[in-house]
């Protein structure tokens, strides 16, 4: 981990390389984040990964998290090693819920044909993110995952399909709104009242 | 399903693999384009067993999670419980005694061996082996043993709490595991001499399914894989965790990359790992083996009939459990397969808002396509062997 100053230097270098890219700083529990602009989120990857001297090159984890109610309401966490240096540091980019865009039938969904053509053929509106595959390929099912249970999408993935569920699942179940569910189990005793 | 393309020359089958296949070590589907013998294209379809287990465990309070993490990679649970249960000391700041230190690092190489012995028997049958199960097994039972004695369990042992572990090791436990321990090498040895120079193991995995080092840091894949083509990366020595500071333990890597090279990995990692589990036993200090926080630990049971205070803890702890603050915490430690990460994000609840897990087979099994592309059929189902997947930890 670097820690709170080599956090701040991290920040100061990123900010003069590519301005405005890193929105804020945390240093919490002995973890170091730095909070990117989710437009500019692969820029400051390409940074820690490239440049001299930092090297953050191991993508070890990337996963969503939802903070309902909190706004802006997703999170993408990438857990970035240094393996020279023994360093974790980890990029979080905030996304905010999509809201329908353009004209809007009167059900509240968006007219045929006006929906992105990143979305699912739904229509439904769905954030979008840069996908980081390019960079780092091991992102490619990491990031289907956090399309499969949040409904994010990675704006240029090869393949954003679902990776656990199955392709016709309805939903997003990872996401804090999305009930826990549940059916009625029959049993022989209560037969009769679900007949 | 097949599917005939007009050029006679050149002619690809689709083949189903799976997802009910002894040779896939659980339940995953291959969908493999062969041209005669040579695999040409795979595409790994998962998602079988998933069960939704990270958000079941939205619903439970911290401490009820527990049993529901062990249950996703079902070969190393104990590890499954330390990377829970390390992130939840995180989040809450709880120091754990140095007895249960030792004690968890003690238990998570038992474990580590007995998911090695497991990928070992079932691997080793794949190739032709047989008798390399039942050997496997054998030792394997004698683990199991030991983790009945001390948890009562064989499986999901639900030993380790946050705060430590739930019960100390009973009488006698230390005589028997200290057995164990230095037998294991001698065990690994006649595993060795059965399958190191032997000649049909040597032509199923020498200088198949090499995937270079670069390629597999790209694709970031962890653990005995990344090991065996030659780059010394292990957590236990990369980052401060339970007892491993103390520790004297080589970590084993290999040259090319090879089935060969993930074979000797392993069954190095064995005798380590045994070594591992002497010097715990050895240097196991004393003291108690969970934090002394009643605010997340329980009260012992002792107690309870004579303190008024120690019963309203353990009323507090058993029906509503413990709020945590606000945060959130990545935690990682070096599984059996890899990185093994655990995210819990908490709300200031006393349950979770989320537990992702990173499962090291999840991200490994990426790298399954490098290194079956344009092998024989036969390589294909030897390298997912070396592969190891745990189709429990890639689904969740």
């Amino acid at each position: 981990m670097p820690d709170a100053p080599g956090l701040e230097l991290i920040r100061g270098e990123i900010e003069r390389d590519c301005p405005g890219a890193v929105l804020a700083t945390s240093f919490d529990r002995a973890q170091a984040a730095l909070i990117v602009d989710p437009e500019q989120v692969l820029d400051a990857l390409r940074w820690l990964k490239e440049q001299p001297g930092q090297r953050y090159d191991f993508l070890s984890s990337l996963h969503a998290a939802d903070y309902l109610p909190a706004e802006p309401r997703f999170a993408i966490h990438y857990e970035l090693i240094n393996r020279d240096r023994v360093e974790r540091i980890r990029v979080k980019a905030m996304l905010e819920d999509a809201r329908p865009a353009g004209p809007v039938s009167d059900s509240g969904l968006p007219l045929p044909g006006e929906s992105s053509e990143s979305s699912p053929p739904t229509g439904e509106a769905l954030p979008e993110i840069d996908s980081c595959v390019e960079l780092f390929p091991t992102a490619e099912a990491q990031e289907r995952e956090a399309f499969d249970f949040f409904g994010i999408v990675f704006r240029g993935h090869p393949n954003l399909t679902r990776i656990l569920l199955p392709d016709d699942y309805v939903g997003w179940p990872q996401r804090r709104d999305f009930p826990v569910g549940g059916e009625p189990v029959t049993f022989t005793y209560s037969e009769q009242q679900y007949d | 399903m097949t599917e005939q393309v007009v050029d006679r020359d050149r002619e690809i089958m689709t083949v189903n693999v799976g997802p009910h296949h002894p040779a896939t070590h659980g339940v995953l589907r291959l969908v493999v384009d062969l041209e005669g013998e040579m695999v040409r294209e795979l595409r790994p379809v998962i998602g079988y067993v998933h069960t939704g287990i990270e958000k079941s465990c939205e619903d439970k309070s911290y401490w009820k999670v527990i049993p529901f993490v062990e249950r996703m990679d079902y070969v190393s649970y104990f590890f499954q419980m330390e990377a829970y249960c390390g992130a939840v000391e995180r989040l809450v700041d709880l120091e754990i005694p140095p007895r249960a230190k030792y004690l968890r690092t003690l238990f998570l190489e038992l474990n580590r061996i007995h998911s090695h012995l497991v990928w070992l028997g079932t691997t080793a049958l794949d190739l032709g082996a047989i008798s390399m199960l039942w050997y496997c097994f054998r030792e394997r039972d004698k683990i199991l043993d030991l983790f009945e004695m001390a948890c009562g369990q064989r499986m999901h042992t639900r030993y380790f709490q946050v705060g430590g572990v739930i019960e100390d090791i009973p009488v006698g436990f230390e005589r028997k595991c200290r057995a164990f321990a230095e037998e294991m090498p001698i065990r690994v040895g006649q595993y060795q001499d059965l399958l190191d120079r032997n000649e049909v193991f040597l032509q199923r995995t020498k200088g198949t399914g090499t995937v270079s080092r670069e390629r597999l840091l790209e694709l970031g894949v962890s653990g005995p894989l990344l090991r065996a083509a030659g780059e010394p990366w292990d957590l236990r020595k990369a980052f401060d965790y339970l007892a491993y500071p103390e520790m004297d333990f080589k970590i084993p890597v290999g040259t090319v990359g090879d089935n060969y090279d993930r074979y000797r990995v392993r069954v190095a990692e064995m005798v380590e790992s045994a070594r591992i589990v002497v010097q715990c036993l050895d240097a196991l200090p004393g003291g108690p083996f969970i934090a002394d926080d009643r605010k997340y630990v329980l009260p012992p049971r002792s107690e309870l009939s004579t303190s008024m205070e120690s019963l309203i803890h353990h009323f507090k702890l058993v029906t509503e459990g413990y709020r945590v603050d606000p945060g959130e915490v990545y935690y990682s430690i070096e599984s059996p397969r890899g990185e093994l990460g655990c995210f819990v994000l908490a709300d200031g609840s006393a349950k979770p808002a989320r537990v992702h897990f990173r499962d090291p087979s999840f991200v490994n099994l990426q790298a399954f396509r490098d290194m079956a592309v344009d092998t024989y059929v036969a390589d294909m189902i030897a390298s997912l062997g070396m592969l190891d997947p745990i189709l429990g930890g890639v689904d969740r």
